[in-house]
């Protein structure tokens, strides 16, 4: 048994090592970068037994595919269904499946949303450049040298915890994921320089609907929609520019920052995308609807403090969960005895396949 | 712009705040920004991630579960109040940027010099012959905001910025002069290049400015370029650093 060495036979769309990003060398003007959707990255790595923040594979529109070239593991798949295939076949995402040496992962195609994340037992194996794995594509830095997966790379992975194998069969209940909604407006906290527009111009921009432009990456999507009225000019002494924070440049259109953005920037921002939000902005396309809805600091924060548990409820159900290998599983006791059990329905190519859990527990 | 009040505090989404000390570009804000950012580091606040000075303001990133907001948002309020100008200011380093003016490495040297009435000779000599102060870096990895420049030089940025300015370019962008440091596009007027690696991930510092340096423009020819360049890819190239006692004022 030894930890998982992935042979890239074709790249994909655009698939990169990424993690929670690289804090703390923005002063330096270095860019945060990291997972686009982080809550389907780290619930990935929960359910493939790592830490939540250990390095995954994100992987864009067209995922890649990976023939298993060593070991055995563990490998998730959560965020956007881009047709997730092992050995040709649909597999389930949002679930911990075990492969091994032989084995080739693919995508069909997407279905819906634009991000996924293969989340492998030991996090992917790449050199930590200041303090984090993650690619910044545009300064070849981090990642799998710092740039794109391409044909013929061999991507190895961690030594995955002993107990790996205890996650096998682990679900990621639907009620724990992200929504995704694509009407679903994005929420807002206004500022840092939302007096820099009129009242006019706000009124556009929480009552409009804007559209994804063609013009839009992992820095930020730039959106079209009606033109947002500034008070006085567009350009602010460059300052700090955090993820999520919508710039109005002189052309009166939103853009929002995303994970690769750049540090500073000399745009009036008009309000931020509360971090609950970047994900379901992550996963839509060019063309796709965005509209705005200003809420409060306060339930920003409740909002993020509500998806953290989330990940503390999945965290719990892998501390009960014990994957019951085949050939000792015992039979199904009392049902009334069994404090802890789920049930999901996941459509995979038409197909519809109910999963159960529950937790097994030992008699003494 | 009235009825603004200085130091605020500006709610910045829920994982950063910025405190903000003014509305120019000037040495004393930008220290008292510097000066708030050492004093958040030395906090150790729970959950906070990083502290970015910029021109005029500090922004604190938190992560938005692991942190008390409340009592960051107060606890910043009353550093604002006490932090006066960057102690360590008495002493100024200079860090000097070897730097190839004009042909192919400063293809817009000639627009300055008709911008500005100048020969290029004469802007080359301006341009080199005072120190530059870092405001911040920012933009991308390494690239510093330099003010100081002497204001003759003051040219507009291009019309349509390049899709790709290479990196080491030295470039003049309104009163600001900067140099780029990984090849990225941008809108300034490019007078020269330098061969040093503003940015090498591979070197321990992978970045050598920061903010609060001078920064000196040496002229040099093109031997000496490719003399530094060859040292530079070995990772054997230092930069020279001076410091000087500078009296308080």
């Amino acid at each position: 048994m030894s930890a998982l060495v992935l042979e890239c036979r074709l790249p994909g769309m655009f698939t990169t090592v990424q993690d929670s990003g690289r804090w703390g060398y923005q002063g330096k003007g270095m860019p945060v970068a990291g997972a686009m959707d982080l809550h389907a990255f780290r619930l990935g790595n929960i359910l493939a037994g790592n830490d939540e923040n250990d390095a995954a594979l994100e992987v864009t529109l067209l995922g890649p595919t990976l023939f298993v070239a060593e070991g055995e593991g563990i490998v998730a798949v959560t965020g956007a269904d881009l047709g997730f295939q092992v050995n040709g076949r649909p597999a389930p995402l949002w679930a911990a499946l075990a492969v091994k040496v032989g084995d080739t992962l693919s995508f069909s195609g997407p279905r819906s949303g634009c991000r996924a994340y293969l989340c492998f037992s030991g996090g992917i194996d790449v050199p930590v450049v200041m303090e984090s794995r993650s690619t910044y594509t545009r300064a070849l830095v981090g990642g799998f040298q710092g740039r794109a997966l391409k044909k013929g790379d061999s991507v190895r992975c961690g030594e995955p915890l002993p107990l790996w194998r205890r996650c096998e069969g682990l679900v990621c209940p639907e009620g724990l994921r992200p929504a995704y909604s694509p009407d679903a407006p994005l929420r807002v906290v206004p500022g840092p320089q939302d007096d820099l527009f009129t009242d006019k111009g706000k009124e556009t921009f929480y009552g409009s609907e804007y559209s994804v432009s063609n013009s839009a990456d992992r820095m930020g999507y730039r959106l079209d929609g009606p033109e947002i009225e500034h008070a006085g000019g567009a350009d602010i002494i460059s300052d700090a520019v955090p993820l999520g924070a919508v710039q109005v440049p002189g052309h009166r259109q939103p853009i929002v920052m995303l994970a690769d953005r750049q540090t500073t920037g000399g745009y009036a921002k008009i309000g931020v995308v509360c971090s609950v939000d970047i994900a379901a902005l992550s996963q839509r396309l060019p063309g796709q609807k965005v509209r705005f809805q200003k809420i409060s600091l306060d339930d920003a924060l409740a909002l993020a403090r509500e998806e953290a548990g989330k990940r503390d409820e999945m965290r719990r159900l892998r501390a009960l969960w014990r994957s019951a290998p085949k050939e000792v599983a015992p039979e199904a006791a009392d049902e009334g005895a069994h404090p802890f059990r789920g049930e999901a329905l996941i459509r995979v190519d038409g197909e519809e396949h109910r999963i159960s859990w529950e937790e097994i527990r030992e008699v003494e | 712009m009235e009825g603004k009040k200085y130091p605020r505090i500006l709610t910045a989404g829920d994982g950063c705040v910025v405190a903000e000390f003014g509305d120019s570009i000037d040495m004393e804000i930008n220290s008292r920004a510097a000066a708030l950012g050492n004093a958040v580091m030395r906090l150790g606040f729970p959950g906070v991630l990083d502290a970015v000075p910029t021109y005029r303001s500090l922004a604190v990133y938190f992560d938005p579960v692991a942190t008390d907001v409340k009592r960051l948002y107060s606890r910043l309020e009353d550093l604002c109040g006490k932090e006066g100008p960057a102690a360590g200011h008495e002493k100024r380093r200079t860090i000097v940027v070897p730097t190839l003016y004009g042909g192919e490495w400063g293809p817009d040297l000639d627009d300055v010099a008709e911008h500005t009435g100048f020969p290029a000779e004469e802007v080359i000599r301006r341009h080199s012959g005072r120190e530059c102060y870092c405001y911040m870096l920012g933009f991308t990895p390494g690239f510093p905001y330099l003010g100081g420049m002497d204001p003759a030089l003051e040219t507009p940025r291009l019309k349509n910025p390049r899709e790709v300015i290479p990196a080491g370019a030295v470039a003049i962008g309104g009163k600001q002069t900067g140099i780029y440091s990984i090849a990225s596009p941008g809108g300034w007027r490019i007078i020269g290049r330098t061969p040093m690696r503003l940015f090498d991930p591979d070197r321990d510092p992978p970045i050598f400015l920061e903010a609060g340096m001078w920064i000196r423009f040496r002229p040099i020819d093109k031997a000496e370029f490719d003399e530094i360049e060859a040292a530079s890819k070995e990772g054997g190239y230092r930069p020279e650093i001076f410091e000087e006692e500078v009296a308080p004022s």
